[in-house]
């Protein structure tokens, strides 16, 4: 009885800061309408900030001084991030948002780094707060205490803000219907970013408030992220009761998860969040969402038309051109040119769906790194020769995507991209968690290619074969009926419907058979480095599909293709740079604002009068 | 007091208003007369800027507010009474006149919660309740007093009488009466013209965003053939 008590009051110490940071979001995208992904920087931020003060203000008032001047500082730094980088996307479709939110976490995280060091800080202890109680036998820490103490009247304050002042007021009218509010005389504007002041204040509270309990580090930003989606989605999102309730629900499964099944904490929430959102789609407190008012992906693009004479041109010269390479080029450039093949069908894959499909996934690393994973553990423990492993790469990453697309497609716009991104990170837990099996933070290597493969220069012609064989093969279903009745659904579901096609089932196809194209590329990720680690299936990953997606450009077909080759050549290069998040952060923020259709897009613009397609069309 | 020249407004490439050009006196009630999706409500939008006009020009008290943002419109006096309500359904009677509350502007009646409860009795009962709890009439007569809460001096008046029972249409009549007896400025939309009969000292007829008619009420009524071209009896 004593632990089960102490395990429930440990659980709603967790809580805690997940509440402040998931009604932070919850608040942010009620009124403007934009998921905040750069919100676990905030919370990050939180705690470093809090940090430096505790260091400065002493005893019991600095401490809490501290983390009060903590979520003032992050607040204003919220101000500057809504003015400088979200002002001028308002009016941007759903994915610009969330792609220059994700400028913002690149620029945070080197900025921390920058000022705050790579290693990980320990929070200080909250002075007066040492040590733990007995509670019918149980040690529970003070400090936990003090948080379920401290949580209510945070919620009190923030239910107080919003039901008893104008500012309240006028952010819950604003949730529901913005014109009008403007009409009415309010300036948006300052209501947007007073909204994202109080959000990321509450996110820099939550961090600076966990400190004690798990101090602050560089990982803490994407590894509170899941977490808070999950809140949001299970309590539904704008609900701030949900929010609490959604946070204690996971925090406190999370702690009995660690005692009885060490292996699945991570999974656990996941699966809560999936019964939750059989039983109501639109989380426990939620309500339904109407699509971005925007749209998701923006104008529906030209009519696709199959390459023009030149540009067939341009392509047979390019594929002649991969083709006599290994006459001439070292290994090295073979090596890079293999990456860069494997890396541009994963690209495409995702700019199948998001471009054609209108389906923002940001999740997409899970059948990337899925593929990688399937292939590795058939070669691993079942000795499966390369050949069948890369079959059975991409049908294990499409069977992936068909069940966690058969869940993320209940949904629409911003919730899918969470349940998406929520989804991805269940498959990175497992394979971390479960180290028997996968080895965990080790990875699994020793996987190389057969014997007749294992050249360079085979490999590369092998690679070269799928990848392009591969995007030829998206390209192609792209101009098939399947491609029409695809964008027919992005581009409006009940015209769609009502000539026959059956929206979400055409959807369910695409995603799984984007998570296939994905498999591939993962599936020869794999023999290309002889091992794979958790990594490969992390946000990062998939963040990293959907800028280089970005800034080849979405409306054109070649985008995902050109931006892949663009990228990753440039890692190499770019990466040499300490600071390069903040370089690359800053140029994905500079191009949804000046450039927002990417690369080729902006290419094409200037190019119009050759054929559509240009020679960056293959890699 | 307003002055529209010109305007032209689309929705994306539909044309709606097609050189439209009128202007209402200080003091007056304008009747936009016109059939469903005659651009009524794009023109009262139009004056908003909540739709910008591409070309053309519209002037406030002497003032070019073509292309400001909507808000400023609001705060230089213009209420906007929207016609599909748009009460804030989730606050309360209370909450939805905060929203509107705008600072005391010289020249005008400055309303307080109470002295709209005196004209709209039903909603005084109501205070509490959510906008989704009232009926249709009292859902309108808060749109309108949600306006005047923000003190304009003129305004715009989309539809008032639409889907209401009649009842509360004659209080609707009474109400416009009664701020126009205040000194504001109307300028409502119709279809209905037994309702622009009873309010309106001057109409305005449009049919596909072009002006076809303006004159006297009592002109109007002198030629039937008008009313029997462009409104829907
Ligand atoms: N949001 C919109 N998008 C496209 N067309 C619209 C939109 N709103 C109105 N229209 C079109 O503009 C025309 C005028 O509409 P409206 O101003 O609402 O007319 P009224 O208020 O007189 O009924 C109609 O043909 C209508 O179909
Ligand atoms: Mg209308």
């Amino acid at each position: 009885m004593g632990f089960f008590i102490a395990q429930i009051l440990t659980g709603l110490a967790n809580a805690s800061a997940l509440f402040m940071v998931a009604s932070g979001l919850s608040l942010i995208f009620g009124v403007t309408r934009i998921v905040n992904f750069a919100h676990g920087s905030f919370y990050m931020l939180g705690a470093y900030v809090g940090y430096s003060f505790m260091q400065v203000l002493p005893g019991a008032w600095g401490f809490w001084t501290s983390i009060l001047l903590a979520g003032l500082v992050v607040g204003v730094i919220g101000i500057i991030v809504e003015m400088l980088v979200l002002r001028p996307v308002y009016k941007a479709p759903e994915l610009f948002q969330l792609v220059a939110t994700f400028g913002v976490i690149l620029v945070i995280q080197d900025l921390a780094l920058l000022v705050w060091g790579a290693d990980d800080v320990l929070g200080p202890r909250a002075p007066g707060l040492k040590g733990i109680i007995r509670i019918m036998g149980e040690p529970v820490p003070k400090y936990d205490l003090a948080l379920i103490a401290l949580t209510p009247f945070v919620a009190f304050a923030l239910w107080w803000l919003i039901t008893k002042t104008r500012m309240g007021i006028l952010v819950r009218a604003a949730t529901q219907d913005r014109e009008m509010v403007g009409a009415l005389g309010v300036n948006q504007a300052w209501l947007f970013t007073g909204v994202f002041f109080l959000g990321c204040a509450l996110a820099g509270l939550g961090g600076a408030v966990q400190l004690p309990k798990g101090g602050a580090d560089l990982l803490m930003d994407f590894n509170i992220l899941s977490a808070i989606f999950v809140v949001v989605v299970i309590g539904g999102m704008g609900s701030l009761p949900g929010a609490y309730v959604a946070a204690v629900l996971i925090s406190v499964l999370n702690v009995f998860g660690v005692n009885y099944l060490p292996q699945s904490t991570l999974a656990l929430m996941f699966v809560v969040m999936v019964v939750v959102l059989i039983f109501r789609p639109f989380g426990l407190f939620g309500r339904e969402e109407v699509a971005g008012e925007h749209g998701q992906v923006g104008e529906p693009e030209r009519p696709i038309k199959p390459a023009g004479q030149t540009a067939r041109m341009i392509v047979l010269a390019g594929l002649g051109a991969l083709a006599v390479l290994p006459l001439l080029g070292d290994s090295f450039t073979l090596v890079l040119l293999t990456d860069i093949a494997i890396f541009c069908l994963f690209a495409a894959s995702l700019h199948f769906l998001l471009g054609l499909g209108g389906l923002v996934s940001f999740g997409h690393a899970a059948y990337f790194g899925g593929g990688a994973y399937a292939a590795a553990l058939l070669v691993t423990y079942a000795g499966t020769p390369m050949e069948l492993a890369l079959i059975l790469a991409p049908l294990a990453a499409g069977l992936t995507a068909i069940i966690f697309g058969w869940v993320c497609l209940r949904l629409t716009g911003v919730y899918f991209a969470m349940l998406t991104l929520a989804f991805a990170q269940l498959l990175w837990s497992l394979v971390f968690q479960w180290g028997d099996l996968t080895g965990g933070d080790d990875g699994l290597v020793d996987i190389w290619p057969s014997e007749w493969a294992s050249g360079t220069t085979t490999f590369y012609y092998l690679a070269m074969v799928l990848c392009i064989g591969g995007i030829i093969m998206l390209r192609h279903t792209a101009h098939s009926p399947f491609g029409y009745a695809l964008r027919a659904a992005r581009d409006s579901q009940r015209q769609a419907e009502a000539t026959g096609i059956n929206t979400k089932h055409v959807q369910w196809v695409a995603f799984g058979f984007a998570g296939a194209m994905a498999g591939i590329a993962g599936g020869l990720f794999v023999f290309s480095k002889g091992s794979i680690f958790p990594n490969e299936l992390e946000i990062a990953r998939s963040f990293d599909a959907l800028i280089v997606v970005f800034l080849g450009g979405v409306k054109t077909l070649a985008g995902g293709v050109v931006g892949g080759a663009a990228l990753e050549g440039a890692k190499d290069y770019i990466t040499r740079f300490e600071y390069w998040r903040l370089l690359l952060g800053l140029l994905i923020i500079f191009v949804v604002i000046v450039a927002p259709d990417g690369i080729a897009g902006t290419l094409r613009k200037w190019a119009e009068s050759i054929g559509l397609m240009k020679r960056e069309d293959q890699a | 007091m307003l002055e529209i020249k010109g305007i032209n407004s689309f929705y994306g490439k539909a044309h709606v208003l097609n050189d439209l050009s009128f202007g209402v006196e200080r003091g007056k009630v304008v009747a936009l007369l016109g059939r469903n999706g005659a651009g009524k409500t794009t023109t009262m939008k139009s004056v908003m800027q909540l739709v910008v006009p591409q070309t053309g020009s519209v002037a406030f008290q002497g003032a070019d507010i073509t292309r400001m943002p909507p808000h400023k419109v609001a705060k230089m006096g213009l209420g906007y009474v929207p016609e599909e309500r748009r009460i804030f359904t989730d606050l309360t009677v209370m909450e939805n006149l905060e929203v509107g509350r705008q600072p005391a502007r010289e020249g005008t009646v400055t309303w307080s919660e109470e002295m709209l409860f005196d004209m709209f009795p039903n909603l005084a009962e109501r205070r509490t309740n959510r906008g989704k709890e009232l009926s249709g009439g009292e859902q309108q007569m808060l749109t309108i007093a949600r306006t005047l809460m923000g003190n304009p001096s003129l305004i715009l008046l989309d539809e008032p009488s639409e889907g209401i029972a009649p009842v509360i249409v004659e209080e609707m009549v009474r109400v416009i009466l009664r701020l126009k007896k205040d000194g504001l400025t109307v300028l409502l939309s119709e279809q209905n013209l037994h309702f622009a009969q009873a309010v309106a000292d001057r109409v305005l007829i449009i049919e596909s965003g072009i002006a076809k008619y303006e004159g006297s009420l009592a002109d109007l009524q002198a030629n039937p053939e008008i009313r029997d071209t462009y409104l829907s009896v």
